[in-house]
């Protein structure tokens, strides 16, 4: 079901823009005005989820014993996945976001000639992070589209990605790693029972949607070639608020920009806040400080409290006819 | 909001990420690249044309390249076909740079402003500006 829901929306999507930009000629519709909004619901769409996020108390540190916590002296502490100062958490937080750590402990667990056995299970780990890693690459190779005087950095990223200098347009090995990775990503949702059936339209139209911007991209450098020089034209003119359309870019061109554009303003609604969702894990950002400092119950309001010496007041004369003891006569 | 100083700073950080491309262009004119096709050869040409269309040179020029390289050194083959049925030597440096002897007005121009750098400079001779 879910999977069904994802391919038809993602090649609806797809068939709007042949509608739209080949039908009905909007060429500054899908050049300017949808990436402008799909920008500012981005924007504004990820502030406001993690200003919301701020504003729920987080109760209580929760120690997630991934490691031996700080302890006697003798007894050695895991400093990183059990750390119990800031710096302890700023390498947590490193490994985490850079490395992947917690995935990288997954394990599975299988019935082997009948018996139960653990292992340890490296594949989602692999490649969610090759994933992750060159869609960033990429992401910075795209800033070549929108700094005039291109800065050396984002050079620098394109000349190790064509290091192998395959074919004309160079090949990008970025191209190649993404695709394979997300591939994976989806076929696991599909081939493997048990994450079947916990996947939903949620989890495979991110997925989609993403392998066919990567596909788009791919077609676009490799086969079906476009005007890289009006492409980046409308690019500049976005980045300095003068929008041109230009007619002469292929409609593969309007395919991929919709597709990013709907990837940017789905991202606020969707798991995919799982990019700012990962620095503000509680169990990754928090010292595991517990037994050493107070912690105070962050929304700690004055409550009204009835002492016993104020329930005697009350209750004295009546405790007293029922011989009940009290503290004053 | 709790936390909020160490929120507000990544936050900041993510908009100012998200603003930088605009800030670096900011009053910046777009300079449209305009490849200069005034070179003595093709000046006498009576027809003007490259090897193929305009728009297929546009977009597809260093396809053509690729096939060209593939088609003399792989297979030891040196005639083009155009599609209006012109012979052409295949070749980067007696062929293409023939005609567009300008590399810098020409080529140059439109690669700057992609941030293109192709290597085959780096063993085919460039022509000899001012030429
Ligand atoms: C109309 C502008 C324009 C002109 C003129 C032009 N190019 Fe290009 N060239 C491009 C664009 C755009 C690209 C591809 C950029 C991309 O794919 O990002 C490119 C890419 C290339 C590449 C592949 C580079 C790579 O690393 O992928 C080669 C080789 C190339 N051009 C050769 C030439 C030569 C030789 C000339 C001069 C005879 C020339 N070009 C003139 C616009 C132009
Ligand atoms: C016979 C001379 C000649 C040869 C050989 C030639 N060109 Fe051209 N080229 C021209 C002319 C003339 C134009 C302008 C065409 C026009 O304006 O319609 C042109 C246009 C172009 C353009 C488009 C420029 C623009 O303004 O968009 C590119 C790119 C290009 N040539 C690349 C090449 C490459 C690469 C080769 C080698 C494969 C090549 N040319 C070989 C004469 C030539
Ligand atoms: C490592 C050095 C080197 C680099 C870099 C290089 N070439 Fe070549 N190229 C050669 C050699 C050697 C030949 C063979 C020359 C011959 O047999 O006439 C050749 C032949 C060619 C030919 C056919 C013959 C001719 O006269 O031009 C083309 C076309 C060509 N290269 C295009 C390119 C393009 C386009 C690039 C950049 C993307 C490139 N080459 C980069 C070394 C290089």
């Amino acid at each position: 079901m879910g999977l069904g829901l994802s391919l038809t929306a993602v090649i609806a999507l797809i068939l709007l823009v042949f509608a739209g930009v080949k039908g009905a000629n909007l060429h500054l519709l899908f050049g300017a005005v949808i990436p402008y909004a799909a920008f500012i619901i981005f924007t504004i769409g990820v502030i406001y989820r993690v200003v919301k996020w701020g504003r729920s108390p987080v109760p209580f540190r929760i120690p997630t014993t991934g490691g031996q916590e700080n302890s006697f002296p003798w007894i050695k502490q895991n400093k990183f996945d059990n750390p119990s100062t800031t710096s302890g958490v700023i390498v947590r937080m490193l490994l985490e976001v850079f490395a992947f750590r917690s995935l990288f402990r997954l394990t599975k667990s299988e019935l082997k000639d009948g018996k139960l056995v653990h292992g340890s299970d490296k594949w989602l780990w692999l490649a969610g992070l090759a994933f992750h890693w060159c869609f960033l690459i990429i992401l910075i190779r795209h800033l070549r589209f929108f700094t005039q005087n291109v800065p050396f950095v984002i050079q620098l990223f394109e000349a190790l990605d064509a290091f192998f200098q395959v074919g004309v347009p160079l090949l990008y090995l970025t191209d190649i790693f993404l695709v394979g990775a997300v591939t994976y990503l989806f076929l696991r949702r599909v081939v493997f029972p048990q994450v079947k059936y916990i996947s939903l339209a949620a989890d495979y139209f991110p997925l989609l949607l993403i392998l066919s911007i990567a596909v788009t991209g791919i077609l676009m450098r490799y086969f079906i070639r476009v005007d890289i020089v009006g492409v980046k034209q409308l690019t500049m003119g976005l980045v300095t608020f003068s929008p041109v359309a230009s007619e002469s870019i292929g409609v593969i061109f309007y395919i991929h920009v919709f597709l990013v554009s709907v990837l940017f303003a789905y991202f606020p609604f969707s798991k995919l806040m799982h990019m700012g969702g990962v620095l503000l894990s509680p169990t990754r950002n928090l010292a595991n400080n517990n037994r050493m400092v107070r912690h105070i119950n962050p929304w700690d309001y004055p409550v009204h409290v009835h002492t016993y010496e104020e329930y005697e007041n009350d209750f004295r004369e009546k405790m007293k006819k029922a011989g009940i003891p009290v503290e004053k006569e | 909001m709790y936390n909020g100083g160490k929120i507000f700073i990544g936050l900041i950080i993510f908009v100012g990420l998200l603003i930088l491309p605009f800030y670096l262009s900011m009053g910046k004119a777009i300079a449209k690249p305009d490849p200069k096709v005034d070179t003595p050869v093709i000046k006498q040409m009576a027809v003007k044309q490259c090897v193929e269309s305009k728009d297929f040179m546009k977009t597809a020029h260093m396809q053509m390249l690729n096939d060209w390289r593939d088609s003399v050194v792989r297979e030891g083959n040196r005639l083009y076909t155009a599609a209006d049925g012109k012979s052409y030597d295949m070749s980067l440096q007696n062929t293409c740079m023939k005609c567009h002897s300008n590399k810098k007005q020409f080529c140059d121009e439109c690669h700057n402003f992609v941030a293109v750098k192709p290597y085959c400079w780096d063993c085919h001779l460039m022509p000899k500006e001012g030429a």
